[in-house]
């Protein structure tokens, strides 16, 4: 049920309406609307239920387990939300004149050194404010540097096929064409076919390490080296940062240009479709072609950054700070972690998923890269399963929600068929982690006994089995009043 | 395993029925269409689009995914089946008889490098691990 659904004309909440009633006769006819707002018309009474009621409907990081993989779905401490919460950040406006923000700027400033520190770039810019804004505004600083330089025949993109989608995705949009390259069977980047695919055309390679299948590209001084030599830069998509957070560095890889996703590795809140925030880092060949606003520091004076300073700019991503508020929450994170609770981020968010992947592979489960360790995250693939018993991984992933499990991310990547990508993350218990794998192996058993409970399920939730077909073919985004 | 022995294939998992005509008639294989799951959404090629070998010509969306569907051999759209973009859904009941497009290819002996039945049967085989 809707929000609007709840409305009744003329109900109304008059405890929250503005105190005095401003006027708006200053504006000019031709910009006022002819008809009201359709907006719902409730009680306070009606808006508290129909909202703590949608929230107790929810599977989130803060009341079940959520090992969405490539998500990297981290418990959000609380510390971090109360302080970007306080008023002194919360009520300054956007526009306000530098002088009398000098708390926020130095927050800001702050955080662009950490992330240049533990990504070991020369250079961030946290203008962008989704991981995809981000991946654009890295591939637009790649195609501007060469432009500047006169190299304008570079104008394909390398992409493993393991890739996230929005790789490709992004080059497109920067007016690339993109060139797939095979993974071998061990997960990792095939050489050869790299060789092969690098040339004078060639504008860079996109890549993510650990790649996007839970393993560590162990051939990466190799990769730099083919993808330099053939004049092209290289990329680094952050989406899988927290296996290596201050344990490798991608300023240290060779990469050129890094893109990261605040809304993962320094556990803002995400899930919902955002808000994000994805700072890009770059090495020195690059710093002139970084998006605005950033922060400068003059001599203890900090203040954003416009085209004056940096003529050369990609151009301006963001309005006034990013996504400011994220900022703030990842801020109060990296400040509460300190350096060394940095590297404890990736070595317990890879010890709890080879944990786990140790125990699933105990109990009969088939790892789709059974030699490899896990990073942060790994994949089991059900291919056996489905074909004995005919239970999918989608199947599977619905029964977990009934032990109160969120299910892992299905069917990604396409490479591995009937998989599930498994993240547990550094915030959780052993208890936890063993709570999981029991019902993955009551879920086994379930599927090999009575494979049709398993493609009823969920049960016990809400909603039954949804209509995915319906859903993605008769698009429902706008409430219309019935007539 | 669903590969009818009269059809030739792609490693990317089209099918190509080569016609009396020497015209070839393209699809996506049952096993392409069951590892993609449910269709949503199919984009076929305008008909007079000239095309090169490996060049995606098409978009099928499922539940799961979006895929490219690449041309098999070089050569001109000369039809696209508007129905199986109004019924996307029949490439999951019969993916043979749910063709996307039609293709005068621009050399026919190029026909010949494309898999038989059993060469895609061992792709697939080799593809499951």
């Amino acid at each position: 049920m809707l929000i609007f659904d709840h409305s009744r004309p003329g109900r109304t909440a008059t405890a929250q309406l503005p105190a005095a009633g401003g006027s708006l006769d200053d504006l000019p006819a031709n910009l006022r609307r002819r008809d009201a707002p359709a907006l719902p018309e409730v009680s306070e009474l009606d808006v508290v239920r129909h909202y703590t009621r949608l929230s107790q409907k929810n599977f989130s990081i803060d009341t079940q387990f959520y090992p969405l993989g490539s998500c990297t779905m981290k418990y959000n401490p609380r510390a971090c939300n109360s302080l970007a919460m306080l008023p002194q950040f919360l009520a300054r406006h956007p526009a306000s004149p530098d002088e009398t923000g000098q708390g926020f700027l130095t927050s800001m400033f702050e955080l662009q050194e950490m992330l240049k520190d533990v990504t070991g770039m020369a250079g961030v810019s946290m203008a962008p404010m989704a991981g995809a804004h981000g991946e654009f505004a890295g591939v637009a600083m790649i195609r501007a540097y060469h432009d500047a330089r006169g190299d304008t025949a570079r104008r394909e993109m390398i992409v493993p096929d393991a890739a996230h989608g929005t790789n490709p995705a992004s080059a497109v949009m920067c007016g690339y064409t993109v060139k797939e390259i095979p993974t071998d069977a061990s997960g990792s980047i095939d050489l050869a076919a790299l060789r092969a695919a690098v040339g004078p055309q060639t504008a860079g390679l996109m890549l993510t390490n650990p790649s996007t299948l839970g393993v560590f590209e162990k051939t990466i001084a190799d990769i730099q080296k083919i993808v330099h030599d053939a004049g092209g830069l290289l990329y680094y998509d952050g989406a899988n940062l927290n296996a290596i957070l201050g344990k490798v560095r991608p300023g240290d890889m060779g990469f050129d240009v890094i893109h990261m996703n605040l809304h993962k590795t320094f556990s803002t809140p995400h899930g919902g479709g955002g808000p994000g925030a994805g700072p890009v880092g770059v090495a020195e060949r690059l710093l002139p072609f970084m998006p605005i606003p950033l922060v400068l520091n003059e001599n203890g004076f900090y203040r954003l950054a416009t085209e004056a300073d940096l003529p050369q700019s990609i151009g301006r991503m963001s309005a006034n700070m990013g996504n400011a508020g994220v900022l703030m929450r990842a801020y109060v994170y990296a400040r509460l972690l300190g350096r060394e609770g940095m590297h404890r981020v990736a070595e317990y968010a890879t010890l709890n998923a080879n944990y786990l992947m140790a125990r699933l592979r105990e109990a009969g489960f088939d790892l789709a890269f059974p030699e490899r360790r896990a990073s942060h995250e790994f994949i089991v693939t059900l291919k056996k399963l489905k074909d004995t018993t005919g239970v999918s991984a989608m199947d599977f992933a619905k029964r977990l929600l009934d032990y109160g499990f969120h299910a892992p991310t299905t069917y990604f990547p396409m490479l591995v068929p009937e998989c599930l990508l498994i993240e547990p993350t550094e915030t959780e218990s052993r208890e936890t982690l063993d709570g999981f794998v029991e019902a993955m192996i009551t879920i086994k058993r379930e599927a090999e006994t009575s494979p049709d409970l398993v493609k009823g399920a969920p049960y016990s939730l809400p909603v039954r089995r949804l209509d995915d077909v319906r859903a993605a073919r008769e698009l429902d985004l706008a409430y219309k009043p019935t007539a | 395993m669903t590969i009818p022995a009269d059809l030739k294939y792609t490693p990317s998992h089209e099918w190509v029925r080569v016609e009396a005509d020497g015209t070839l008639t393209v699809g996506i294989t049952h096993h392409a269409q069951d590892l993609l799951g449910d269709m949503v959404f199919i984009e076929t090629p305008a008909a007079g689009r000239t095309l090169a070998k490996g060049e995606e010509c098409a978009v099928v969306e499922s539940v799961k995914a979006a895929s490219d569907v690449y041309a098999p051999v070089a050569g001109e759209v000369i039809a696209a089946n508007a129905e199986v973009e109004a019924s996307p859904e029949s490439v999951n009941k019969d993916a043979y008889s749910a063709w996307m497009f039609k293709l005068k290819p621009a050399n026919p002996g190029d026909v010949a490098g494309l898999l038989d039945a059993t060469a895609y049967q061992k792709l697939v085989e080799s593809e499951a691990h």
